[in-house]
């Protein structure tokens, strides 16, 4: 199977990694399979069909979608900022990026409700002056998962950045280009892909998170409930091939997107001779 | 130690990297490896040194089968192209390394492993360096510590890939005339890889020419140059002139050399082989002086035939003393007439 | 470049160069507009959530903040999470260096797709990895019998907190030694086996040496994951107080019952966990960039 190396370990590092991943990921993961085949397809139909469960679809899709859009244009010009620019507090704000990676979800779903909440600290001030109410709302699920969004753009933008090679601009200006030319002739093409990966992997995240969320959301039926929540919610009713129904179509849905996405970018590296 | 290859194969998935790789290689030699890249002469140095394996064949080096032995058990020090030198250690601790890590029984006293590391550093003439770390170095002296590495651990056999290839040029120059002087002194049986033909007429005692995973000729480096097996290598050892009888065909006759005896071969005439004299005037010009460059001792002339269809090449190159070019006053557009000497035929 | 620019317009040569600086630098407006924006929304959204963590922590006083702490269920609470990640870490720490050394030391068939294997867990939502264990272990399981057999409780139990926790984290310290390892390359290591070094000397004296800050950092990132994991953790729980509930299970269930300093108070902690991992992250990200220098 190997091709003869000096470096010793194959079997062992073989065995082990496979066992273990097995054990820990593939066996778990492909019972979720197994027991969608124990229903017949008229209950599995009916299951993911149901008319909250379809909305819990439409919200977790929607929101993961605003957030993920949000999160990328914002992300783009924060690694921008934090890669081109010199100003006071940069190193700081560069390591408070990873906030919402090193905070547990539950903290920042509490403290999110806290502040958006009506008598919140922010809610308060949103409904005085712009009679706007985010807390409870769709609104709530898409500002929860912009935090969770955030460092996934920026640090996924910020290497392509550093390493952009300037040289390029100088050619570009050499050529007779203005600024806004460069930046969207050179350099945003170069950043596309990242921000295309960075857009990816947050919308992703986005559509599983589940802590962050719940306290935020309300969890109105037909308005604000996520479908992670909607698995929870029928495991809690012992309706166990309903949650196994919903979570596998999620589960599908996810990765089929997370294929589209890699094409796309695929494609888009191909087109800027980026492969 | 002598180093024997026989019979050797290794396959990359579809692509034949050595293909029956007979090698005899006496104790005490500085052999290269020579050929152009994607040829097989690393793959070739490192199924010597035990870092792969061949698919069949055998490697043998002083007499004993060593195909199957793993690479700490073959007596050989490796030189890695880019020197892999533990970037965690100093250079000290790098040499030190192979003595350390000996089991216990075998393994020296400190003080023993501290003088013979100091005697490395001064063979290298890099003592001065002894706690500095890798990154502080530079390319030429991080390729020494590689080689003072390798030889703490006493092999019978240094293999050394691309040993200049990452140099500049005049770090190249001085560290081959060192490398011979080392192994002048040592007198380890040396194999080292290059794709650089200057550099292996320079540097080895002996050269192997491989091409596309095969080995085309192998003798000293005059052997080669005066006797090459082939096309490939008269062409990559030295400057040739290539001569085809097809397209040149009315030319060569002109010359004498289209005779009936070597239908269809190519002709392969060095430029030291061609001599030239001024035509007296008056003769109506075939061949003029197009350009000429002064290196130093000798003189490279290039020249052109005046008719389109004469068969000439584009271009002759002819090599001579620079003395002698003195001698004949010639400038451009001058019309010489040619005589060659000596002329090598090929397929 | 400038000479040329002179050449031709020699009466100007302040406004061309001006223009090519222009093309090469943003304008100022430009500049301090994109850093305002910046600021205001990292002040937002990053900012503003860690200040109330703290002003809500301390809102009802120092008192009040120690009692919640020392709340024999808050000290559970946090028992039982130090006991997850003090298991799960080790355990995916040697899967780490073990799957990394197989996928960067070796070519063999198969070699990407498994590295796509081990990234598997990322784009599983928490909610779904929690499920999977109870579809396994829980009543109507198919190693639920099994396990009431053997009087073994996985689910609603430490065991399948443990097995949530192992699967979520799974890929963090794998996925930091891989690309770290590939750029490293083999060359050291087999100079070292090329000098008569075994396996075991070669990872000890060489390979760690050069992975340990990557290795560090991929653990304290899983810890950090580990200890704050909620939605897998939640699912596979049973939320029994002083028994199964986990530090961050902990904050939801005192929320949920309005005892808003009790969850500030837990949530504190959790906050300061995720203070102190950043500080060590940007440190080891440092002394990465230096050993790589």
């Amino acid at each position: 199977m190997k091709a003869h190396s000096i470096i010793p370990g194959f079997y062992p590092t073989l065995g082990y990694t496979l066992f273990y991943l097995g054990l820990i990921v593939l066996i778990p993961l492909s019972t979720l399979v197994f027991k969608t085949f124990e229903l017949s397809w008229p209950a599995f139909a009916d299951s993911i069909s149901n008319g909250r469960v379809l909305s819990s679809f439409r919200v977790s899709f929607l929101t993961a979608l605003a957030a993920a859009l949000v999160a990328s244009v914002f992300g783009g010009i924060i690694a921008w900022v934090l890669v081109r620019y010199r100003f006071p507090g940069q190193r700081l704000l560069d390591a408070l990026i990873d906030l919402p990676f090193a905070l547990p979800t539950a903290v920042a779903g509490v403290v999110l409700a806290t502040i958006y909440q009506p008598n919140g600290v922010l809610g308060k001030l949103l409904k005085q002056t712009f009679n706007l109410k985010i807390a409870f709302k769709p609104a709530g699920i898409v500002v929860a998962l912009i935090f969770i969004s955030l460092p996934f753009v920026v640090r996924t933008a910020q290497p392509v950045l550093q390493e952009f090679d300037t040289s390029m601009e100088e050619a570009a200006a050499s050529l007779g280009a203005n600024r806004w030319q460069t930046f969207l002739r050179v350099i945003f093409p170069n950043l596309l892909p990242a921000l295309l990966t960075g857009f990816a992997l947050a919308f992703a995240r986005s559509i599983g998170e589940y802590g962050s969320v719940i306290f935020i959301a309300g969890n109105l039926p037909f308005v604000s409930e996520i479908v992670p929540l909607m698995i929870i919610t029928k495991l809690e009713q012992y309706d166990i091939a309903g949650a196994t129904a919903i979570a596998l179509t999620m589960l599908l849905l996810s990765f089929a997107l997370l294929l589209l996405v890699n094409l796309l970018q695929r494609w888009v590296r191909q087109r800027s001779g980026q492969l | 130690m002598s180093i024997s290859i026989a019979q050797l194969n290794k396959r990359f998935g579809a692509f034949n990297a050595l293909n029956n790789i007979n090698l005899d290689i006496p104790e005490g030699e500085l052999a290269a490896l020579l050929g152009p890249s994607g040829c097989g002469k690393t793959t070739l140095l490192r199924i010597i040194a035990g870092l792969e394996w061949p698919d069949s064949g055998r490697v043998i080096i002083n007499g004993e089968d060593k195909t199957q032995a793993h690479a700490s058990h073959r007596g050989i020090g490796f030189v890695f192209q880019h020197y892999a030198l533990f970037r965690h250690m100093t250079v000290f601790d790098n040499i030190a390394f192979g003595l350390r890590i000996k089991p216990r029984r075998q393994r020296p006293a400190e003080s023993v492993i501290r003088t013979k590391v100091h005697t490395l550093l001064e063979l290298v003439q890099l003592d001065w360096l002894h706690d500095h770390f890798p990154d502080q170095l530079s390319g030429g002296q991080r390729q020494r510590i590689a080689l003072a590495r390798a030889l703490a651990v006493e092999p019978s056999v240094l293999l050394l890939d691309e040993p200049f290839g990452a140099l500049d040029a005049s770090v190249r120059k001085d560290l081959r005339q060192w490398l011979r002087t080392l192994h002048r002194e040592l007198h380890v049986t040396s194999i080292f890889v290059t794709h650089d033909q200057e550099e292996a007429m320079e540097v080895a005692s002996r050269i192997v020419v491989l091409n596309k995973g095969k080995v085309e000729q192998q003798g000293s480096p005059s052997e080669l140059y005066d006797q090459p097996a082939n096309a490939f290598v008269s062409q990559f050892i030295g400057q040739t002139n290539v001569l085809d009888s097809h397209n040149h065909q009315h030319w060569l006759q002109s010359i004498g050399l289209g005779d009936d005896a070597h239908p269809g071969l190519v002709a392969h005439v060095r430029p030291q082989h061609i001599t030239i004299e001024k035509t007296p005037t008056g003769l109506p010009p075939s061949i003029v002086l197009k350009d000429w460059q002064h290196l130093g001792a000798i003189t490279r002339v290039e020249l052109t035939g005046t008719k389109p269809d004469d068969g000439l090449p584009p271009v002759l190159h002819v090599e001579m003393p620079s003395e002698h070019f003195k001698q004949l006053q010639l400038f451009k557009g001058d019309a010489v007439n040619i005589s060659i000497k000596q002329v090598q035929w090929f397929n | 470049m400038s000479t040329q620019i002179i050449v031709e317009q020699p009466d100007s040569t302040a406004a061309p160069i001006a223009r090519r600086l222009a093309a090469q630098h943003d304008s100022l407006w430009v500049k301090y507009s994109l850093i305002s924006l910046t600021l205001a929304f990292c002040t937002l959204f990053l900012i503003l959530p860690l200040a109330v963590v703290l002003t809500e922590a301390s809102a009802k006083g120092f008192a009040a903040y120690r009692q919640a702490l020392v709340n024999p269920d808050t000290l559970s609470a946090i028992r039982l999470t130090l006991l997850t990640a003090l298991i799960t870490v080790p355990l995916n720490t040697v899967f780490g260096i073990s799957a990394a050394w197989l996928i960067t030391r070796f070519k063999f068939p198969g070699r990407s797709f498994l590295t796509t294997l081990i990234d598997l867990p990322f784009s599983v939502s928490p909610v779904i990895s929690g499920l999977v264990f109870v579809l396994m272990f829980g009543a109507q399981g198919w190693l639920g019998a099994w396990v009431s057999t053997y009087d073994l409780k996985v689910i609603f139990a430490i065991p399948g907190i443990v097995l949530a926790t192992l699967f979520v984290t799974f890929p963090f310290v794998a996925r930091e030694l891989i690309p770290l390892m590939q750029e490293i390359g083999k060359e050291e290591e087999e100079a070292a086996l090329s000098l008569g070094a075994s396996g075991w000397q070669t990872f000890l004296r060489i390979t760690l040496p050069n992975i340990k800050w990557g290795l560090l950092y991929g653990v304290l990132l899983c810890n950090a994951r580990a200890m704050g994991e909620f939605g897998a953790v939640s699912v596979v729980s049973g939320h029994i107080r002083g028994l199964t509930n986990t530090l961050p299970l902990h904050v939801e269930a005192n929320y949920n019952e309005y005892n808003f300093a009790g969850a500030f108070a837990s949530a504190s902690i959790l906050a300061a966990l995720a203070l102190v991992t950043l500080v060590l992250k940007t440190l080891l990200e440092w002394r990465q960039a230096q050993n790589r220098r």
